[in-house]
């Protein structure tokens, strides 16, 4: 809007965010404690090293969606064929596998196709600049959710509990820490420090704040979106083979609703649908703090459809409070 | 501990909002305890296919019954949607608990392999309930029902609905529902066999949502002009089936049968859109699975062929052995299934 002191304005919004920002990982950290700490208090099982670790396996597998999807909320968009994706890598690395590849190759090929996916979603929406992309990314979800319908009809593909390296992904353990833990920390680490210290993550923020101004500043906003969605796509086949590693069988029906469980934790780390505003370490222990709670909340057998209401009152919060807060603050200016 | 309880308050509060305990008051039915079990300090976990199944509700009922009648801590969990992801997650929360034993419907025969073996190497008794699982991943399975039996009883009865002639299709639960698959399977062979002018259609799937069995019921409908007879093997299912039918008018015109709870579907029945259909009483599915599992803990049996150990179904005393399973892997056997018509019907409309 401003024109010309564009760049001024933007300096100065910076400054805001961060102010604003920091408060919310703060404040997600005390969640974290207090989620934490009624843990310990309501059940006697919970304080437990090798516990805990298992638990995080529970909810690891789906957190690797996280990490690009914190891109995909950054800079303003949202794909919900993420779950799909994760359905049709699985399924197309049973098949490969049961055909006869060895498991190193099935790997890739889920990859692969996970990447395809979502280069399909990055070219289409790059292409067809005025498509949104929560319109596109249904279709491409039914897409793909229709084409492992149609390779593997109602039959599973499996098998896979024969390769024990291949277990090992999702079951093996260095110590107490599982193998998988590892990985998703390493994982997390670079995306945090692209989003945080690279040109690529400037230009995402960038874009995530006005679009349009990023592109007359000479960011190629297209390419980068397309980045985006690609890099979405092949996480998602990553947290396809681990599942397939955690279930030892795959079908079609898997995954389903992964995209909502992503989102939400990107969005109660911080990371708002409207761009440009959120930090990587939010994202991280949002993470946490829902796969803790959930943890948790299942030890004492608290009834799954509780457990939906208190997640949902916890997201409702995420969005609300920063907005309250703006609220209060601008009343007292 | 007041924390706790406020969390199961809050819990029953929520749960009563969002509708899924229903409308079915407990009866208070005297419990036999006079059997040889002691289940004190011991923890016995139901796991179900999905919060909300009024056949889950009863079996997890008639197992919380005995399993308390005999001194023991009961734990019933259904992940919210009928996904095998869910229902691993509770098992590895069980694990962490250290219950006693797993009794489980499973969403799916193999992809609960790895999760119930590791429950076994924590020394955990596992069994399959209802929906079973691969012989590896568990110790017995516990069947409501010969599967053939039930196949060749729901191709007669479906036959006889319609005098041995014209298009019937099948509404089921989910595509891997291995108890469902199988016991189509066995009755596309009967039709196949001895009611040649029969002819299944289509199978689909409703996965035993109801909204989902309403659309795929409608579907049927319109793609099957000439469609006779529904078949649902699913309690979901055929009150979705039956409500359509209902609905559009087509009562005479298309007739519902399968298994289904005669509380629902006691009106249907009555009006003549399902003449009759078959069940097991899910509460002695419960009651047959606490035994089980009290007889397996216990180590009175080790789930292999040639065990036994008593049980009582309602006041009856019985003796129940473990024979091998068409899977592989062995099983105990609760009975046939029981015909619900309109002679009958009254009765059983307010037991379950």
């Amino acid at each position: 809007m401003a024109g010309k002191s564009g760049r001024v304005i933007s300096a100065e919004r910076t400054h805001d965010w961060k102010k604003q920002l920091m408060k919310w990982e703060t404040f997600l950290f005390l969640i974290f404690i207090v989620v934490n700490i009624m843990n310990i208090f309501i059940s006697p099982y919970y304080m437990s090293v090798n516990g805990l670790f298992t638990a995080t396996s529970s909810f690891l597998e789906k957190a690797f969606i996280v990490l690009p999807m914190t891109y995909v909320l950054l800079i303003g968009e949202i794909d919900i064929s993420v779950g799909a994706t994760v359905a049709l890598s699985a399924c197309m690395l049973g098949i490969t596998y049961n055909a006869g590849l060895p498991m190193g190759a099935a790997i890739i090929v889920c990859l692969l196709v996970g990447t395809l996916c979502g280069l399909l979603n990055g070219i289409l929406l790059t292409k067809f600049t005025e498509l949104a992309p929560m319109i596109l990314t249904l279709g491409t979800q039914i897409l793909y959710r229709g084409i492992a319908e149609i390779l593997l009809t109602d039959k599973g593909t499996g098998g896979f509990t024969k390769v024990i390296w291949f277990q090992n992904l999702y079951w093996g353990k260095i110590g107490v820490i599982p193998v998988m833990f590892i990985v998703f920390i390493i994982c997390a680490l670079a995306f945090g420090i692209v989003m945080h210290k690279s040109t690529l993550g400037r230009w995402m923020y960038a874009i995530g704040g006005n679009d349009l101004a990023a592109k007359y500043s000479g960011i190629r906003v297209q390419r980068i979106r397309c980045i985006v969605y690609t890099l979405t796509g092949t996480f998602s086949a990553v947290t396809a083979f681990f599942l397939a590693s955690r279930m030892g069988s795959v079908r079609s029906n898997i995954a389903e609703g992964y995209e909502m469980e992503a989102i939400s934790m990107v969005v109660l780390g911080g990371v708002m649908t409207d761009g440009g505003k959120g930090n990587f370490p939010g994202v991280i222990i949002a993470v946490f703090v829902i796969g803790f709670l959930r943890y948790g909340l299942g030890l004492v057998n608290v009834p799954s459809q509780v457990m939906m209401v208190i997640i949902g009152v916890l997201l409702i919060l995420a969005v609300l409070l920063p907005n309250l807060a703006k609220k209060i603050r601008g009343v007292r200016v | 501990m007041r924390k706790r309880n406020r969390w199961m308050a809050l819990g029953m509060a929520a749960a009563l909002l969002a509708g899924v305990i229903g409308s079915a008051a407990t009866v208070a039915a005297e419990v036999h305890n006079d059997l040889d079990y002691d289940a004190s300090g011991k923890k016995y976990a139901f796991v179900f296919k999905a919060t909300g199944n009024p056949n889950g509700e009863k079996q997890m009922e008639g197992f919380k019954k005995v399993i308390e009648a005999y001194g023991g801590e009961v734990i019933l969990k259904s992940p919210e949607a009928a996904t095998v992801e869910g229902q691993i997650t509770i098992v590895n929360e069980l694990i962490q608990q250290q219950v006693d034993c797993i009794a489980i419907t499973g969403n799916d025969v193999d992809a609960l392999q790895p999760i119930l073996t590791q429950a076994m190497d924590a020394g955990i008794k596992v069994l399959s309930t209802d929906g079973q699982v691969n012989p590896e991943s568990r110790m017995i399975h516990v069947n409501q029902a010969d599967s053939k039996l039930v196949g060749q009883t729901l191709a007669q009865g479906v036959a006889d609905m319609i005098d041995n002639k014209g298009e019937i299709a099948v509404l089921s639960a989910t595509s891997q529902s291995a108890n469902q698959n199988t016991w189509i399977a066995y009755m596309q062979e009967e039709l196949d066999e001895n009611f040649k002018d029969v002819t299944c259609v289509e199978v689909a799937y409703g996965d035993d949502e109801f909204q989902k069995s309403v659309d795929q019921t409608q579907a049927l409908i319109t793609n099957y002009p000439e469609l006779k007879a529904i078949v649902a093997p699913t309690t979901v299912g055929i009150a979705a089936a039956a409500k359509v039918v209902t609905d559009e008018g087509l009562n005479g015109k298309i007739a519902v049968t399968g298994l289904g709870l005669p509380s629902e579907m006691a009106e249907y029945i009555e009006s003549g859109v399902c003449p009759y259909m078959y069940l097991w009483n899910p509460d002695y599915v419960g009651a047959l699975t606490a035994y089980t599992s009290m007889a397996l803990v216990e180590e009175k049996i080790t789930g292999a062929v040639g065990d036994s150990f008593d049980g009582y179904l309602g006041d009856e005393k019985r003796s129940f052995s473990v024979t091998e399973a068409l899977d592989g892997g062995t099983e105990v056997l609760l009975g046939e299934p029981f015909e619900f018509n309109s002679e009958n019907i009254s009765e059983w409309k307010d037991v379950f």
